[in-house]
């Protein structure tokens, strides 16, 4: 267990008696939400747990570099940065995933392109956006978060 | 519209369910085929297990009570009518706290448009809510370390706030056309 992990459990803790001191009823309906969510999410966790050993078991980092490493260039960028758009994963697992990614040789500039567009960009939920927002709104956010996730994947390798 | 969500989620679970199955079915097959490889792959799995543990349960809880406690009519409130520099600071605090997901913040959205928001505000909401969330920024900061995880904080925020204001311009730009092309066929 790190610092980082004994930290956040013990905001979340202070945040929870906080809460529950101002108000019981509240707290109770949020940590009945917060159990909910973590039942949701948990198959997909279990998901990535198991994909992320058998990458480190089967796919070499020869392959992994070659790929998503530095000599992958800016169509490696692209092409991860287009699967981190299309996937439709929760973003807290994405962390771990891009970890194990660059622990086994991908670029940083990969790894910060695959959580931008993740994060950013909803291909499953863009009719949803399209029907709230309309198609204008919907369809240039997304575009035009592509194209910036990119740019800020590219000034990181450079920083980094 | 709840119900509706309540059944998509339900249908969601089954499906990540009967996904986790076949995932274990592969690792299943894959082991034994390869027993050799048995170690390295339960000593990563597991190692990324237990970072997960530590972590999870306490997002879970802090995203339980913001979305308790930060009510969507306080955000439509706050943010409806702020403007400036003002605004775009409030819009990223808002879209950072740990409420749920993306497609809870549509909605939102909609609303505050109705509202006369302003469309930049509005996008850097949004994209502050997808991917500036305080929680994500832990797992960040876990998984990552503090070098990545600033760098690609302040990268984002610079960007998002310059793609908010380009969105509006253009929007505008192309209402403003849209309605003198308008005129011009109407023959005024």
């Amino acid at each position: 267990m790190n610092i980082t992990a004994i930290f956040i459990n013990i905001f979340a803790g202070g945040c929870l008696i906080f809460s529950f001191l101002k108000d019981r009823k509240k707290t109770k309906q949020s940590l009945l939400g917060a159990v909910k969510s973590f039942i949701r999410i948990l198959p997909i966790v279990f998901i990535i747990i198991i994909f992320i050993g058998l990458l480190f078991g089967f796919v070499p980092q020869t392959q992994i570099s070659k790929i998503a490493g530095e000599q992958a260039g800016f169509w490696g960028v692209f092409l991860i940065a287009l699967v981190g758009a299309i996937m439709h994963i929760p973003s807290l697992i994405a962390f771990p995933l891009a970890a194990s990614l660059l622990k086994n040789g991908a670029s940083i500039t990969v790894a910060a392109a695959f959580i931008t567009t993740l994060t950013m960009i909803g291909t499953i939920t863009l009719p949803l956006e399209i029907k709230e927002l309309g198609k204008k709104v919907a369809l240039l956010r997304n575009g035009i978060s592509f194209i910036i996730a990119i740019v800020i994947a590219l000034i990181m390798g450079v920083i980094l | 519209m709840k119900e509706n969500i309540k059944e998509k989620q339900k249908k969601g679970m089954v499906r990540d369910i009967i996904f986790l199955g076949i995932a274990i079915m592969i690792a299943i097959i894959l082991i034994s085929l390869f027993p050799d490889k048995r170690e390295v792959i339960t000593a990563s799995s597991w190692e990324f297990f237990i970072e997960m543990i530590w972590i999870l349960p306490a997002v879970m809880v802090l995203m339980g009570l913001f979305a308790v406690w930060v009510s969507k009519e306080t955000v439509v409130k706050y943010l409806g009518e702020a403007s400036g520099i003002r605004g775009i600071f409030l819009a990223i605090l808002f879209g950072a706290l740990p409420t749920g997901p993306l497609y809870v913040a549509f909605p939102v959205a909609a609303v505050l448009i109705k509202k006369g928001a302003k469309i930049s505000n509005i996008i850097i909401f949004l994209s502050a809510w997808a991917c500036i969330k305080i929680p994500q920024e832990i797992v960040e900061f876990q998984f990552l370390g503090l070098k990545f995880m600033a760098a690609r904080l302040i990268l984002t925020i610079i960007f998002v706030v310059i793609m908010g204001l380009s969105i509006e311009k253009i929007i505008e730009w192309t209402d403003k056309t849209k309605v003198e092309g308008a005129k011009d066929n109407a023959g005024i």
